[in-house]
């Protein structure tokens, strides 16, 4: 698969209107002490049991997302839940607590300790599967968004994504707005899920201090709100509870969410509210705008 | 290569944890803590006195603060010995000044080494916690059961002597854990375990010879991973433990007693040029008046007879 093939080619100046919108987006996570072995990837850094990786991921869950979700109330913002499904098992009362505000579930995979490098089609659907009706009952919600656990792919994981029914996926990151996703079937949309504002590639890949962290937040933040004047953007910040709700972390961040909030021309979406307002409005225009500009090399 | 077929087998798909160590606790969820004197923040310093052998190996991975270059690695031995003879003692006087008492995590080859050094540690009330035996010497998976068991009593015992204190906690280095370790240690009289970074409060750990507690000590406001890992600034370092507290003690108005928990390699802040962040971060915290700095024994007690 060429990397560009599964995206149209189409820039910035000749996208076509729609609004401002903005996701946010959270990752209660659940990292295994123990799981089996991929033949591609290993799951801990250190020889297992890694106590301090594994425990710093489980605090997300015991400490970190509560305080993140008092932080979210108070910038009445939702979260749109990249959820690793077995949480659903293990931490209802975190799953409960994403619903009682309305917020989104969409999939992170089953574990972020399981990783679709190397699987068959059939265990690969299987996955997926889980997904879907894991959160249909736990949340009653339809599974329509799509992040692959721990950023691993196979070939033809976004084909069967599509396939089954989901809408978007977060797995693209080449743009600043919604985007069609070439599929065997089925009408997906990519919805910019931004690396850069990641926390987890801020500080632990970036070394990034809090307040530098927040001052990234707000000048991509700066100019994503002047372009969308022309055509709406989307800002997406996503956030894991383990580094996001540390003390020393918590209040600088809020500072910068609150900022964002302050401005009157957002629209705090949900991913899957972002995808049905694009797939409604602009998906098809899309599309046609990216035949004249003709495929990638 | 494919995923074999039991890849997506979870046996452990269950309520609450994927082990038997501890249950799944919400920490807003619990009862709410009170410190001695009303304190909304009970201060705990864990500085760290390491010995790195010259010849260090770093099996099976080289703890953070190993020897870097080729042996003879003279840098970076004589710079984490310049912590113990001289970074500690700048340590000491700026927590003497605000009469914090630490629980100071002791490699047993430091204290075997330098009794002198744990003699000033014990003269001024600071509490004498195990650190392992030295740098080179990480408890994993691979060791044998009982090289282990010899470690971890082979260590304390060290400690007990040189020190004539209990040993009540252990520091793992590296913070590195065999499946055992926490059996082993707890078998061997200690009481809490500072390795694990789930949690801002103590809670209970079940071993296979009764229960012991974690203790909290974030690693992430280490000054070592701030300063040496993150090359963040002092007066970036100063602020983040500033962050850390000013959240905490609003917190603790609202749900009870919390802890903040520095940990310190003196060969790191002990430098002339850092003290001065550490300093002006006491400053801060000592200033506010509900603050109860004691050592990690006394915080537990404190905690487990509630």
């Amino acid at each position: 698969m060429a990397p560009g093939s599964r995206y149209c080619s189409i820039t910035s100046t000749s996208a076509p209107n729609q609004l401002v919108p903005r996701g946010q987006v959270d990752k209660p996570e659940f990292y295994e002490l123990a799981p089996p072995a991929n033949p591609i990837r290993g799951a801990w850094p250190r020889p297992a049991p890694d106590v301090l990786n594994y425990s710093y991921r489980d605090y997300g869950n015991r400490v970190g997302f509560w305080r993140m979700l008092e932080t979210f109330d108070r910038c009445s913002v939702r979260g749109s839940v990249s959820l690793n499904v077995a949480v659903c098992q293990h931490h209802p009362e975190v799953i409960e607590a994403c619903a009682a505000r309305g917020w989104e579930f969409y999939s992170h995979g089953t574990y972020n300790t399981r990783y679709l490098f190397e699987m068959s089609e059939a265990q690969e659907r299987a996955l997926i599967q889980d997904s879907i009706d894991t959160i249909k009952q736990h949340t009653g919600q339809k599974l329509d968004g799509w992040l692959a656990p721990a950023l691993t792919y196979t070939e033809r994981t976004l084909d069967l994504i599509g396939e089954m029914g989901l809408t978007y996926c977060c797995d693209l990151f080449h743009d600043d707005q919604p985007c069609p996703v070439k599929t065997r079937s089925g009408r997906l949309a990519s919805i910019p899920y931004s690396l850069e504002m990641n926390d987890a590639i801020a500080f632990s890949v970036n070394a990034l201090s809090p307040h530098a962290y927040a001052d990234i937040i707000k000048r991509q933040f700066d100019r994503l709100y002047e372009e969308g004047a022309e055509s709406g953007t989307v800002m997406c910040i996503p956030l894991h509870p383990y580094l996001i709700g540390q003390p020393y972390r918590i209040a600088v961040f809020e500072e910068a969410l609150a900022y964002i909030t302050r401005h009157d021309k957002v629209w705090l979406a949900t991913g899957r509210e972002i995808a049905q307002h694009f797939l409604t409005h602009d998906f098809d225009s899309f599309v046609r705008a990216s035949e004249t500009v003709g495929e990638s090399p | 290569m494919s995923v074999p077929l039991d890849y997506l087998e979870y046996a452990k798909r269950r309520y609450g944890m994927d082990h038997e160590r501890y249950p799944w606790s919400m920490l807003p969820r619990r009862n709410k803590v009170s410190w001695p004197g009303g304190a909304r923040i009970a201060l705990m310093v864990v500085p760290a006195l390491e010995w790195f052998p010259l010849d260090m190996k770093g099996k099976p991975f080289k703890p953070p603060g190993a020897m870097v270059t080729p042996y003879p690695d003279l840098r970076h031995y004589t710079l984490r010995d310049y912590g113990n003879r001289v970074g500690i003692f700048r340590v000491m006087k700026a927590l003497d000044r605000f009469g914090i008492r630490a629980s100071v995590a002791v490699n047993a080859a430091v204290a075997a080494r330098h009794p002198s050094l744990i003699a000033s540690c014990v003269e001024r009330g600071w509490e004498v916690m195990a650190n392992g035996l030295d740098m080179e010497h990480l408890h994993y998976a691979g060791l044998p059961a009982a090289e282990e068991q010899r470690l971890v009593e082979e260590t304390l015992a060290i400690l007990r002597r040189v020190s004539g204190q209990k040993i009540r906690g252990w520091l793992s280095p590296a913070r590195s854990e065999s499946s055992a370790t926490l059996d082993l240690i707890r078998a061997a009289g200690i009481d809490y375990v500072c390795d694990w970074v789930n949690d801002d409060m103590p809670y209970a750990m079940q071993t296979a010879s009764g229960t012991l507690h974690a203790m909290p000590l974030p690693n992430d406001i280490d000054d070592h991973t701030l300063l040496i890992q993150s090359r963040h600034s002092e007066d970036q370092y100063t602020r983040q433990i500033c962050d850390q507290f000013d959240v905490l003690h609003a917190e603790a108005a609202r749900e009870g007693g919390r802890i903040l928990a520095l940990s310190l390699h003196p060969w790191v802040i002990g430098q002339p040029y850092r003290i001065g962040a550490l300093e002006r971060a006491l400053t801060h915290v000592m200033n506010r008046g509900d603050v109860w700095p004691a050592t990690a024994s006394e915080i537990l007690d404190a905690f487990t007879a509630q």
